[in-house]
């Protein structure tokens, strides 16, 4: 009788595999496709041909069902950021940073469309593109955040050290993503407090929560369908970093 | 089409513009994976 002395990994360690998370993950892209698709075709019946007009807000109220599930990945994926640093510097887990890494580039451009679709949202309901009140000068600065995070890792050859230094950064600006929410709350400001997730429920009709809530889920596999990719597209990236310097060391020999 | 009122112009206009933006995400993260891969193909990688 022979005893298996193979240390037993659990799945937390076979994750930190670059290589075995490609693998495992890698099926789950072309589902997560057609559920996403699923979702926008669902979602932009609901927004366009199954919802009303509000009573003050006029046709206009249909912007929010992009404004606001954009809005919300912008906090989103800086969430799965600083969660991601802290992977990076408290476990080392080595997909940690791929995962960071991925995310910078969407989290940045969902908050480009939340400033876009808001500012067009704001027009005809406040009567302008922008003020610089705190929520929209706080989603500003969270670009700003989010573009200093993709300069920062293309600024570093060396990417180990690129993730730490960024992770400590993401943290640090992660104080933004509070100040985001309670701004409503804490100044005065145009735009209005929260709606959809309150202590006494949401405060719209079931007709207009419904393409709302269709939409968030069809952006939010949409980001987790991209962060996939990109996280594959990084591990390979890396791959090809570790093979350039291999024929660089071979070259130079 | 429905009718959508007086703002018409901004309601197209976000969607637009976030149509684009998702579209510009999409293709680059497209693009990025094939051209990583193909410079993996190019350096002999063996790995699948």
């Amino acid at each position: 009788m022979s005893i298996d002395t193979t240390p037993k990994m659990n799945w937390w360690n076979r994750l930190a595999h670059p290589g075995q998370f490609v693998q495992w993950t890698r099926p789950l892209i072309w589902p997560l496709v057609a559920l996403t698709a699923l979702l926008f075709a669902a979602g932009l019946y609901f927004a366009f041909f199954n919802s009303p007009a509000d009573y003050q807000m006029g046709d206009t109220v249909r912007i929010m069902y992009v404004h606001v599930p954009t809005a919300w990945l912008s906090q989103f994926v800086y969430g799965t950021m600083a969660v991601s640093a802290l992977g990076t510097l408290v476990w080392r887990h080595p997909m940690a940073d791929v995962s960071m890494k991925a995310a910078a580039p969407l989290g940045a451009a969902f908050t480009a469309m939340a400033l876009f679709t808001g500012s067009l949202w704001g027009r005809p309901t406040w009567g302008t593109f922008w003020e610089w009140d705190g929520r929209m000068t706080s989603t500003l600065i969270l670009l700003f955040i989010y573009l200093g995070i993709v300069a920062l890792w293309r600024a570093f050859d060396d990417q180990l050290k690129a993730a730490r230094i960024v992770a400590i950064f993401t943290l640090v600006g992660a104080v933004n993503v509070p100040i985001i929410k309670f701004s409503v709350d804490w100044w005065s400001t145009l735009h209005q407090p929260a709606s959809v997730f309150t202590a006494d429920g949401p405060r719209m009709p079931g007709s207009i929560l419904t393409p709302l809530f269709v939409m968030f889920f069809a952006f939010t596999f949409l980001f987790i369908t991209l962060q996939l990719v990109a996280m594959h597209t990084e591990v390979k990236r890396r791959r090809v970093m570790t093979l350039e310097r291999k024929a660089a060391r071979g070259d130079a020999s | 089409m429905i009718e959508l009122g007086q703002h018409a112009e901004f309601i197209i206009g976000a969607y637009c513009g976030v149509f684009l933006g998702v579209a510009a995400l999409i293709g680059w993260t497209i693009f990025d994976a094939r051209r990583t891969a193909a410079r993996l193909v190019e350096l002999g990688d063996k790995r699948p």
